[in-house]
């Protein structure tokens, strides 16, 4: 019995214009406190995936099982962090990591000192809670929004390029941050990203997608060698240029096959 | 280089310097005009070149408005022109932003009265006057009425349309959490909507003037849009410029207050 399963998914766009197929005949599994990543170029349908696996949008055809139950039973159980961080601009710090606890009425004292306790854990303490977002750098306010995410302990976690937007520099700290926070807490994950060297630095398993219409191209499993190593220290293992070796050659094939 | 820092220092305070001399400049012209519309307004009607019968004169309704202080009967208009004027304006603010939030609740709803929200708004509105008064009968409420039906619809129309503009992915963050359509619509589509729900109470300020002075036109019993029909009707024009200068006083003010609440809540 796998965590997350994810079966037959099928998901086409309906406008007036023109139907857009994102997402084919999609199936994975994933395991309780594993890491995915779900990798691939823009337009692919990572974002439609995430979507159905939230439930936020139901898929045209095919199921999507968390513990065996499907995914729009449970609410609550999985956070997603958008593409952007999405703090809203005119609440303070506090108010936005608590917005989840207070939507879901489980805002006590217990959960709020373990919001705000989680956010001097993410290096964000000395009164930024009384802050507002636009006094934060893009960094900052990225783990704010994961801290938020956090927050309303959910069973799985979806990051939707959560990096993206980051300086080289900040971006490498983060997912080091991000990966130890996840690893502490024991949560399964998966994370969208179009950057190659992220997914084998941060995950155990990388799907690469394939684009028009989305589809799993092909699974790498991550060396266990890797898996054991903070993504800092996995990008300047040797083992690492390997897998990224092979899965450029394999995205190589793609793009000639798309041609 | 402090020697660098001085010399810009000194060139800011002169920069600071020369807008402060050419605001007092502004300043000195506006007053000039001022005086010169007043001054040649006196002096022809004194001369007779203008009819004074007509035209009056600014001596003429200063004399008036002292009188009109003395017999109580300008506080009194006032007060009521004032309370019907901020009653609907509230009032239309308030019922634009919940015909807003009902069109956004349903956009079925909002599909099917698109045509209508379409006709009314093009429609002249003073013009359903006459039928306000007599639904409702002459008095407060017709007045108010009035001052709400000019207001209200366009109020409606430009909050829902920054509704319907409010980034969908804040709405999608909440229903991350589970957020229900009611959750939504007030961490959200409220919040953000608000600088434009206080930019529209901007707007009906003026616009209910309109409908309130119009409505005692037609009630003709109490108010400063009765004393200028009633200064038209006997031929007192002294009476019915005295009016325009207190609205226009009372207009401003009004404007200027609600400016200054705008400033204070959207900076916050
Ligand atoms: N709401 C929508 N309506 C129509 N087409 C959409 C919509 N959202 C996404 N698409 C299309 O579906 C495809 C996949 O989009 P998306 O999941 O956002 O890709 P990714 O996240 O991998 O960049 C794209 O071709 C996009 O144009
Ligand atoms: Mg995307």
């Amino acid at each position: 019995m796998s965590f997350l399963k994810v079966q037959d998914v099928h998901h086409t766009y309906f406008t007036k214009a023109l139907r857009t197929t994102a997402l084919s005949n999609i199936n994975l599994t994933v395991e309780e406190g594993e890491f995915v990543s779900l990798l691939g170029p823009s337009g692919c349908g990572k974002t439609t995936l995430l979507s159905i696996i939230s439930s936020l949008l139901k898929p045209t055809e095919g199921a999507v099982l968390l513990e065996n139950k499907p995914v729009a039973t449970t609410k609550n159980t999985i956070g997603y962090m958008l593409q952007q961080d999405y703090l809203f601009p005119w609440k303070t710090i506090e108010e936005n990591i608590l917005l989840g606890l207070k939507l879901a009425k489980q805002l006590n004292p217990k959960t709020r000192s373990n919001a705000l306790n989680l956010l001097k854990q993410m290096g964000l303490n000395g009164g930024v809670e009384k802050q507002l977002p636009k006094q934060l750098s893009g960094g900052m306010r990225q783990r704010v929004a994961l801290v938020r995410t956090l927050a309303t302990e959910p069973k799985l976690l979806m990051l939707d390029e959560p990096f993206s937007a980051l300086d080289y520099q900040t971006k490498l700290k983060l997912e080091d941050l991000v990966s130890q926070t996840l690893k502490d807490f024991g949560k399964t994950a998966i994370l969208v990203t179009h950057d190659i060297g992220e997914a084998i630095a941060m995950s155990d398993r990388v799907f690469l997608l394939s684009s028009r219409p989305g589809t799993i191209h092909k699974t790498f499993e991550i060396p266990e060698e890797l898996r054991k190593l903070s993504p800092f220290e996995a990008r300047n293992h040797f083992l690492y240029s390997s897998v990224f070796q092979a899965i450029w050659k394999e995205l190589e094939t793609l793009e000639r096959k798309s041609e | 280089m402090n020697e660098n820092r001085n010399k810009i220092e000194l060139l800011h305070q002169n920069y600071l310097q020369s807008l402060k001399i050419e605001k007092r400049w502004v300043r000195f012209y506006q007053l000039i005009i001022l005086a010169f519309v007043f001054a040649s307004w006196e002096l022809l009607s004194r001369m007779q070149w203008i009819d004074p019968l007509i035209f009056s004169s600014p001596n003429k309704i200063w004399k008036l408005f002292f009188e009109k202080i003395q017999d109580g009967s300008l506080a009194a208009n006032l007060g009521v022109t004032l309370t019907e004027t901020v009653a609907s304006f509230i009032i239309a603010t308030a019922l634009g932003v919940i015909i807003a939030a009902l069109l956004w609740w349903s956009p079925m709803l909002s599909n099917i009265l698109d045509p209508y929200l379409v006709i009314f708004n093009a429609m002249p509105k003073v013009a359903l006057g006459p039928v306000i008064i007599v639904a409702l009968s002459p008095g407060y409420t017709s007045i108010i009425a009035n001052g709400v039906i000019i207001c209200v619809i366009i109020t409606a129309i430009v909050v829902y349309t920054s509704f319907k503009e409010v980034d969908p992915n804040y709405l999608k963050v909440l229903q991350t959490f589970g957020a229900t359509r009611f959750q939504c619509f007030k961490e959200a589509i409220i919040p953000a909507s608000f600088p434009t729900i206080i930019s529209t109470l901007k707007v009906n300020v003026g616009l209910s003037w309109v409908g309130v002075i119009v409505g005692e036109f037609l009630v003709s019993s109490r108010g400063l849009g009765y004393m200028i029909i009633y200064g038209f009707q006997v031929f007192n024009f002294t009476l019915v410029f005295l009016s325009l200068f207190v609205i226009a006083v009372l207009a401003t003010v009004m404007y200027q207050l609600v400016d200054l609440l705008e400033k204070k809540l959207i900076k916050e």
